[in-house]
């Protein structure tokens, strides 16, 4: 019993932190249709800031995740205007293309600056003991990661439905031409989705860090893991993509509990079923006819 | 006599929206329909729902007899009702020579051999030139369709449908795009449709109508208002409402 | 009048043919040139005839039906684990193998097809990966089968015609793989100019229109699939023969994205891209990875880029392009 409770807890903080990481990536595929391979190559980089600011500056968590995001954003909104926008209307070969290569760029790059081992985001003492919950107690971090991905997915949620942004945005997603004859700045529009969802993935990287520790190869190891749950979850889905990590996070989590010498084996499974039986995700849109 | 090709009581609705109310029509062989209807009539639904592309609500599509409303598109081609595309679909990097010996392959079930040379097959190619002939492409045969001239590329639409040797045709808009000098080169292509053939097109050009079709069929949203001979068309008056309707109402908006 | 010349010329079409037999025997040459100059690195060619292989086949699902995969390595995995597998136990004739090696990889392409092909888009191209991680889980997991992470090794393939060993210099082996890569060039040149190849091509650029003639595309894209498995198969069986070691990477998801690389950098959808992209590629890999890893990264990165950005036909179709315009120029001065 507590075995398998605590298997449950880590296996929600797990899909959290992949939620908090993965939730841009499936909006700008759903918003902008672009295949973007190099969105953990992000999250990657708002590690790095996290650790360099905490480890080596000396800041406290806060600043670290605060400057992990803008850092981030900084680094990408350049990338937008010079690469990206050129490929917004591509075939997907060449976005898959165009990403690996930014991918392949920031690992070399990163490995260059700050060398090829693991690199640590010293934790708050708050989050590093654990907290009694009354029945029993959690790992402050992890319950930290699970707050944080209810907020994100509270604050989305809020920010597309109920906002004039999210209308806005909502109407470039369903018909640009519509949306731009109306007076819509739907450049803008993409570039504050785009730097949003940086700015997430930065904050899931720093906070995931836990378990999907930091080094340079990270960006190309856990690709694969955040494209899955998007195309499980279907692109532009929030709840599609909160149900695709809390499902594929279990299964990870448990399958690694369970049968550790079974790996990813089963992860793999399961992402290939899901997929085969939903084509377009647990919650994704049917493209419309015409 | 069965009709060779039948519509009853189609239907289809997007969430709640009815596009497609209570369709009916029979053709009979040889015979020369036209259905016309003003921009969001439902024509391009009703394309869709006819070709198998999306499934009726309810009501029946029959060809010769057959209840094919459960078959997929290809089944339904396979069985004779073949279509041609409002914009033209072709191979931009094949030739004309190419595109209808593929049609014809495909007819004799050899379109997928591997073990074949796909300009090997004089059998095919010689009926591929006597298609391109008939319809005045054997100039072009050879060159890329990205480098012919766009009427030319509308007369090659029909060429590909002919060589499916249909028994049901559906023209969509047979002359939309091309130039006015052009017009009479497809005019004359329709003129010389096989006579047993049941051709349907969907047109805009009343003119082309009147001259093409014996009977004309009108649809406006989504039901057919009208039906009978083109003559009595223009004096119809549920017609006139929905076209001029239509009119007022996108005036009224502009 | 002008019907009759589209007869008389459809009867006699020398032209592809004979650009056919001119490619093969550049591809003759220049696999002899390598073998006179670099006698030394015969170990490191042959890997890249298989690797070539590999491309190739990549190039029949992305550039001739127009399907994203980043899991290729998987057909290849399954040709080069299945040889060297049969190979442990007694089954040494290295033509066998081979063919040992393309049944595996068409039987593992038949597979793969029946599920990519389920979807499109993104989730195909997930399908792709999950597809060759799941086999390399498998290859992991099964350790009495496959050695596990430690690999398969060996094998002591029979001498090539029983004359020929296939010794440490990798000569026998060397020549093995051109002749196979000869072999499955000029079948696949065939290939893709049979109706089946026509049809391919149409598929790629409109499957509505194809649909429209009758035809369902799933059996031809799934054939497709198994022709590709059939040639990568090869390419890892002969791997598997030549360096008598068959390890993980061999079904892995870093293969799979460089030989798409290695195709894009060729050029997509004529197949002497594939060949010009895997020698480019691995040439550069030899020297400038061997020097640091990681600046290979950021160079593929770059290059890629460059590629979507500037060269998206790849370079051999960069190449076509200026051959073209050289010749119209030509043309024009003759006139």
């Amino acid at each position: 019993m507590q075995t398998a409770l605590s298997i449950a807890m880590d296996a929600f903080a797990y899909g959290m932190a992949l939620f908090i990481i993965c939730i841009g990536l499936s909006l700008t595929m759903g918003l902008m249709r672009v295949v973007n391979l190099a969105h953990g190559a992000f999250a990657m980089i708002g590690g790095y800031i996290a650790s360099y600011v905490a480890r080596d500056l000396g800041l406290g968590y806060g600043f670290a995740i605060l400057l992990a995001m803008i850092g981030t954003v900084l680094i990408a909104l350049p990338l937008e205007r010079l690469l990206y926008r050129r490929i917004y209307d591509r075939s997907e070969l060449s976005q898959v293309l165009m990403t690996i290569g930014i991918t392949f760029c920031v690992i070399g790059i990163t490995n260059y600056i700050f060398g090829p081992t693991l690199k640590t985001i010293p934790l708050p003492t708050g989050l590093a003991h654990p907290i009694d919950l009354g029945f029993r107690s959690i790992a402050g971090h992890r319950l930290f990661v699970i707050a944080s991905g209810l907020v994100v997915a509270g604050g989305l949620w809020f920010l597309i439905e109920r906002t004039g942004f999210g209308i806005h945005l909502r109407a470039a997603v369903e018909n640009v031409a519509m949306a731009r004859a109306l007076g819509i700045r739907t450049e803008i529009i993409y570039a504050a989705s785009f730097a949003l969802a940086i700015a997430l993935s930065a904050f899931g990287g720093v906070v995931g860090a836990e378990f999907l520790p930091i080094e340079p190869y990270y960006a190309l190891r856990y690709m694969v893991t955040f494209l899955v749950v998007v195309s499980v979850g279907g692109a532009g889905s929030i709840g599609g993509a909160l149900a695709a990590c809390l499902l594929l996070g279990a299964i990870d989590v448990t399958g690694r509990y369970l049968m550790p010498e079974f790996g990813n084996f089963f992860f793999y499974l399961a992402v290939i079923l899901v997929v085969c039986t939903f084509p377009r995700g647990l919650m994704g849109r049917a493209r419309s006819h015409g | 006599m069965t009709p060779v090709f039948e519509v009853s009581r189609l239907s289809k609705e997007f969430g709640g929206l009815k596009v497609s109310r209570d369709i009916s029509l029979a053709m009979a062989e040889g015979e020369r329909l036209a259905l016309i209807g003003p921009n969001g009539a439902g024509k391009t639904t009703f394309v869709n729902l006819v070709t198998g592309r999306i499934r009726p609500n309810s009501g029946h599509v029959r060809l010769d007899g057959e209840d094919i409303t459960a078959l997929g598109p290809e089944q339904r081609v396979r069985r004779g009702l073949v279509r041609t595309f409002q914009v033209t679909r072709l191979f931009p990097d094949m030739t004309p020579e190419e595109h209808v010996i593929m049609t014809v392959l495909q007819r004799h079930g050899k379109a997928a051999r591997i073990l074949a040379r796909f300009h090997g097959d004089s059998e095919a190619a010689d009926e591929a030139a006597d298609v391109l002939a008939t319809l005045g492409l054997t100039e072009v045969a050879r060159r890329k369709v990205g480098a012919i001239a766009y009427g030319q590329q509308r007369l090659l639409e029909i060429a590909i449908a002919l060589a499916q040797r249909p028994k049901v045709l559906l023209l969509d808009e047979p002359a939309a795009g091309v130039p006015s000098a052009d017009t009479p080169r497809i005019e004359e292509a329709l003129a010389r449709l096989p006579a047993s053939l049941a051709v349907l097109m969907i047109e805009h050009d009343m003119d082309l109508v009147f001259r093409f079709a014996r009977r004309v069929v009108v649809l406006a949203a989504g039901e057919l208002i009208f039906e009978g001979p083109p003559a009595d068309v223009a004096r119809d008056p549920q017609v006139r409402e929905a076209y001029l309707g239509s009119y007022a109402h996108a005036g009224s908006h502009a | 009048m002008a019907e009759a010349t589209i007869r008389s010329a459809a009867a006699s079409r020398p032209g592809p043919l004979l650009r056919d037999l001119l490619g093969l025997g550049l591809i003759a040459l220049g696999g002899l040139a390598g073998y006179l100059l670099f006698p030394d690195n015969l170990a490191f060619l042959t890997r890249l005839i298989s690797v070539a292989l590999l491309v190739l086949s990549l190039d029949l699902i992305v550039g001739y039906c127009g399907i994203a995969s980043l899991g290729q390595a998987a057909l290849y995995g399954a040709g080069a684990y299945t040889a060297g597998i049969a190979c442990l136990n007694g089954v040494t004739e290295p033509f066998l193998l081979v063919l040992i090696g393309a049944a595996a990889g068409a039987m593992t392409g038949l597979l793969m097809g029946a599920v990519m092909l389920r979807a499109h888009g993104l989730p195909q191209l997930v399908l792709s990966i999950a597809l060759v991680q799941l086999l390399h889980e498998a290859a992991n997991k099964a350790s009495w089968l496959t050695g596990g992470s430690d690999g398969l090794s060996g094998m002591v393939p029979a001498p090539l015609f029983g004359v020929f060993e296939f010794d440490l210099w990798g000569r026998s082996a060397y020549l093995f793989g051109l002749g196979l890569l000869l072999v499955v060039f000029a079948v696949l040149r065939l290939v893709v100019r049979s109706p089946f190849g026509m049809l391919c091509r149409g598929l790629k650029e409109d499957p509505l229109r194809i649909s429209a003639l009758g035809i369902y595309a799933f059996p031809v894209l799934l054939k497709m699939f198994v022709i590709s498995g059939a040639v990568a198969g090869t390419g890892g069986a002969l791997a598997a023969i030549a360096t008598q070691v068959v390890g993980l990477d061999s079904v892995s998801f870093e293969l799979s994205a460089n030989a798409l690389v290695m195709l894009v950098l060729g050029g997509i959808g004529h197949l002497y891209g594939a060949l010009v992209g895997t020698v480019i590629f691995m040439a550069l890999e030899h020297v400038v990875a061997a020097a640091n890893p990681f600046h290979w990264m950021t160079l593929v990165g770059a290059v890629l880029i460059a590629i979507v950005l500037f060269a998206p036909r790849g370079l051999s179709g960069s190449l076509d392009q200026l051959a073209g315009l050289l010749t119209r120029q030509g043309g024009r001065a003759g006139r």
